[in-house]
């Protein structure tokens, strides 16, 4: 086997296999949502008929908003409580209970969901809370608040603290120091941690069926409902376009990054000369 | 001052002048860290215009008396006075102090300018004056032009003035300096240590400067503090510190040194006699010390205070060391003579090369007398 870049007989394997098994499904998924049959598993030839039936289909449209809205205010608000906990965490020195606030703060990254979605029940059950948007909206951003302390948390860490004294000491009060010092340069993890609560709310279905109710169905919902029914062409076409938004974020995103990453280094390397 | 006779240059030598009053003042400050003391009931007067080292080894309580004075720690016991001024309830953000930190702590989301206006603009001074000042300090530290440049985009020389004109744009009264050049190679240091006093004798603000590195500490301070286990263990003149060290501790700190143990002989007013067995000698130093004859003491020796000779000096029975070249350390400008006594000591002697060293006098294996003059050795009482 060559060592240096090239393919042997059995890399090529492993990479076909691997990849298959990963993509397989979705590539089908996304063939047949083009499918003219109305038959899931039948391929009669080319059509975008599905995508067009789709932005009729109301039920589908009122779902996808509901599902848009939530994920954008729970995700907000998840960032903001996140990065507060992710502050505590990093920042407070040694204080009494530290490591059993640490572990609550991680528990619901490893909670079952159906705990978590089925206490939330019994907590708006027993405030006599009428469930519908607001509290699948409360539900995501308890969930998704861990991921995004954890994610802070991890950004801190490397924080050089000495950045946030030269502010005191150049005269700039704690508030003021964290907002123009502190704030701009973890935004990155603040903006991976929302991305994150956000991704997290879009795909949520248990949490959503056990605090969701009437009026206020959430795409996965919707999907799962009518999937029980049969799958039809429409929910491919769906899942299609998910699929296509996730896709374009996720390469912009780390387009932009590789080539700030690259311009940067060659800045650098160009100071050291100098 | 006397009127008659005006003196040309004029040496800034407050700390003799009884009559000068301290500019900075530390009175029993002291600070502990979970039941480690740090800093250990320090009592230290700093004169305007100063540039005062703090010297120690790490973990010495350099950096945390720094760190008291910026504000960024409380001292549990003492007092800090700026200008008259007590400045234990005063925040950081509103001393009139500022500071350049190790890792120069230059802000990676703004410009160079923004850097330096960066003190400025939390004084809400005018968009003008601010471009003004900005630009005066960039000149200061010859980096006009590099405004718009991004930290990153600096070198590590760069960022350390740029890190300097930010902290010196406030015009504070007192600039703390955080092992400032500790980042930087040999030969930047050195040339950086020369400029860091002539900025600071243009604007005539007070420096306190911590670092590790003597050389350093002595290049550029009026006055040194040299620090260990929280306390200072002895503060003066580079020179004095350096010619008369107080301690064993200072004399092996800064700069090299040889040290024998020995056993006062004879102590007079005017002269000490010094038996040190180790050396296999008698050591007479021509100053007295107040030291009973029979106690015991240890004499040190500066390498470069010590002669080297193929012959043995001419009647004399004191203050010479017989012994064989053991070893030489050629450093270009001088070398350092590893010479093994009679006695089994090693003793560093360091000798410049004044002639191109082609043919060694002296080399390898030869028999040598070290001597040196009656002033040249020092002695330790602790």
């Amino acid at each position: 086997m060559s060592a240096r870049g090239g393919l042997s007989p059995f890399s090529v394997t492993a990479l076909t296999l691997g990849f298959a098994f990963l993509y397989l499904p979705i590539v089908i998924l996304v063939i047949f949502s083009f499918n003219e049959s109305r038959l899931v598993t039948v391929w009669a030839g080319f059509s975008t008929r599905w995508y067009v039936a789709l932005f009729q289909n109301q039920q589908i449209i009122d779902a996808a908003m509901v599902t848009l809205r939530v994920a954008l205010l729970s995700s907000t608000l998840a960032t903001i409580l996140g990065t507060l906990a992710g502050l505590a965490l990093a920042r407070f020195a040694r204080f009494r209970g530290r490591t059993l606030f640490t572990g609550m703060i991680y528990a619901p990254l490893v909670m079952p969901e159906v705990i978590t979605g089925l206490s939330l029940l019994l907590l708006f059950v027993s405030l006599d809370w009428d469930r519908g948007y607001w509290t699948v909206t409360l539900a995501h951003a308890t969930f998704s608040m861990a991921y995004v302390a954890v994610i802070v948390q991890s950004r801190l860490v490397g924080f050089d603290r000495s950045l946030e004294e030269a502010a005191m000491d150049l005269g700039a009060p704690p508030l003021k120091t964290f907002l123009v010092v502190t704030l701009p340069l973890i935004a990155p993890a603040l903006l991976a941690g929302w991305l994150l609560a956000f991704t997290l709310s879009l795909d949520d279905l248990v949490i959503a069926s056990f605090t969701s109710g009437p009026g206020a169905t959430t795409l996965p919902m919707r999907i799962y409902s009518q999937v029980r029914l049969g799958v039809t062409p429409e929910i491919n076409a769906v899942s299609t376009i998910l699929i296509a938004i996730v896709a374009i974020g996720v390469s912009v995103a780390t387009l932009t990054q590789k080539r700030q990453l690259v311009r940067r280094r060659r800045e650098e390397a160009l100071a050291r000369r100098t | 001052m006397s009127q008659t006779s005006p003196q040309p240059r004029l040496r800034l030598e407050p700390w003799n002048d009884p009559a000068a009053v301290p500019y900075i003042r530390l009175t029993d400050v002291g600070k502990s860290f979970g039941g480690q003391t740090a800093v250990d009931r320090v009592s230290l007067d700093i004169y305007k215009g100063e540039f005062f080292s703090l010297l120690g080894p790490s973990g010495c309580g350099k950096t945390t008396l720094l760190r008291m004075l910026a504000g960024f720690e409380q001292p549990d016991s003492g007092r800090i006075e700026i200008d008259g001024a007590d400045m234990s309830a005063v925040p950081p953000y509103r001393r009139p102090v500022n500071m350049m930190f190790q890792s120069y702590a230059l802000f990676p989301h703004m410009s160079v300018a923004q850097n330096i206006a960066f003190g400025l603009k939390q004084d809400r001074i005018r968009k003008q004056e601010i471009a003004t000042r900005v630009e005066e300090m960039l000149a200061l530290v010859r980096m006009e032009g590099l405004g718009g440049r991004r930290p990153h985009q600096l070198s590590g020389g760069q960022r350390q003035r740029v890190a300097l004109a930010r902290a010196l744009v406030k015009r504070p009264k007192l600039l703390l300096l955080d092992e400032p050049l500790a980042a930087l190679d040999k030969r930047l240091r050195e040339h950086t240590q020369f400029e860091l006093v002539s900025i600071q004798e243009r604007l005539g603000i007070t420096f306190v400067i911590v670092t590790h590195d003597q050389e350093e500490a002595m290049t550029v301070s009026t006055r040194m503090a040299v620090m260990d286990q929280g306390r200072i263990r002895q503060l003066g003149v580079p020179a004095e510190v350096y010619e008369f060290p107080a301690s064993r501790f200072v004399a092996e700190f800064v700069g090299d040194v040889n040290i024998f143990e020995g056993r006062v002989v004879r102590s007079e007013r005017d002269g000490t006699l010094i038996h040190a067995p180790a050396a296999g000698t008698h050591v007479f130093i021509d100053r007295g010390h107040d030291v009973a004859e029979g106690a015991a003491c240890a004499v040190a020796f500066r390498p470069e205070k010590l002669g080297l000779a193929l012959e043995p000096p001419a009647e004399r029975a004191v203050n010479v060391i017989e012994g064989t070249v053991f070893d030489i350390g050629y450093l270009g400008d001088m070398s350092i003579y590893h010479v093994k006594a009679a006695s089994g000591a090693m003793v560093r002697v360091a000798l410049a090369n004044r002639l191109r060293l082609v043919e060694r006098p002296i080399t390898w294996e030869d028999r040598v007398w070290i001597s040196w003059a009656p002033g040249a050795g020092v002695v330790l009482l602790s």
